[in-house]
């Protein structure tokens, strides 16, 4: 049996979750890809499954952080050591999957993180998504004791100790930079490795310039309250 | 100032009526019927008890008593909104936790049949 999971959570992708799989299959061949489906109302599910991936399919619709969770507690009963998520959209380069697979043997970090700024700025990238992206890297920098140049990042690699702690607890609404937190307080490690992105293939970021006000003042009590509610281990 | 008095007895009188009846038909369980039920009371006696409104009302620092009123019930009442807030957010991380392990088992029962 593998010991690698490669997650993809998917709502309505139906016109990039096949071709998701198939990119992560090609790269990653005899390695199982688990689509978490959140509900969807197109053909998410059939084209999945129709590419060569196994599917949990939610009973309703959980959002980005619940179905990641489910994601994760489904790949630690089922004994996996390392679960990379991939996003449904097609925005994450399925190329770089052995990259942060090997960083996550070879480093012993508890979370890979793929950053599209490792080697400059990255393309694709809004203006707005880039200065929130600076702004939670200042925010971050002294809670984490490190930068971290993407803490926005989906395309994520966890181990099995990161994997017991999210199956717990895991931020339900915009839960990466959360995430990135809850492990800090843990003294968990996390490193970055270089990544490409894409432009989504297909529907639009969840995340409007309407409910980015919304995002960075939850994102930031998020923060707060686990840094405030998690002792800090050493 | 009795007009309004009037219309705060009417309307606590209302709402106990309607928390009696939605407990009668099961329609509020009754440990979310209490905090209603504690607030319309509190209200109906203060509606009905000048003196007590206008000693309450003198402790605030209010001239005019019904104010006082409107002040308490507003704080009654966001109390219990505050409490069916926390009660909402356990029920949804219950729901999601409860949605999680439905999918999975699922899952296994699929794995297992194939």
């Amino acid at each position: 049996m593998s010991e690698l999971l490669v997650l993809v959570p998917a709502f309505n992708e139906e016109a990039a979750v096949g071709d998701v799989v198939r990119s992560v299959r090609s790269s990653m061949p005899g390695v199982p890809v688990l689509v978490v489906d959140d509900c969807s109302l197109d053909g998410t599910v059939p084209l999945a499954k129709a590419a060569g991936a196994e599917v949990l399919s939610l009973p309703h619709h959980l959002g980005l952080g619940g179905a990641v969770q489910a994601g994760y507690k489904l790949a630690f009963e089922l004994g996996f050591k390392y679960v990379i998520r991939v996003d449904g959209d097609g925005q994450h380069d399925a190329r770089d999957i052995p990259r942060i697979y090997a960083a996550l043997r070879k480093s012993g970090c508890e979370m890979v993180i793929g950053s599209r700024f490792m080697e400059g700025e990255a393309p694709y990238t809004s203006l707005f998504r880039s200065l929130g992206i600076r702004f939670f890297r200042l925010i971050l920098r002294p809670i984490l004791g490190k930068d971290v140049r993407d803490p926005t990042s989906g395309f994520v690699g966890v181990n099995r100790n990161a994997l017991q702690v999210f199956s717990k607890s895991f931020p339900l609404e915009y839960p990466e930079i959360e995430a990135l937190v809850v492990l800090q307080r843990k003294a968990f490690r996390f490193e970055e490795a270089p990544c490409r992105f894409h432009p989504r293939r297909t529907g639009k970021s969840s995340i409007t310039p309407m409910k980015s006000i919304y995002y960075i003042v939850h994102v930031l009590l998020g923060v707060f309250v686990n840094v405030l509610r998690l002792p800090r281990l050493r | 100032m009795d007009r309004l008095l009037n219309f705060t007895t009417g309307m606590s009188v209302l709402l106990i009526a309607l928390v009696l009846t939605s407990l009668r038909r099961s329609h509020i369980r009754v440990e979310y019927s209490v905090s209603w039920l504690l607030a319309s009371l509190a209200m109906l006696v203060l509606s009905r008890s000048r003196s007590t409104l206008e000693a309450i009302a003198a402790q605030l620092g209010i001239a005019y008593p019904p104010l006082a009123l409107m002040l308490l019930a507003g704080c009654v009442f966001i109390v219990v909104f505050y409490r069916f807030s926390v009660v909402i957010s356990k029920l949804k991380d219950d729901n999601i936790a409860l949605a999680q392990r439905v999918a999975i088992l699922e899952y296994h029962l699929q794995s297992m049949r194939e």
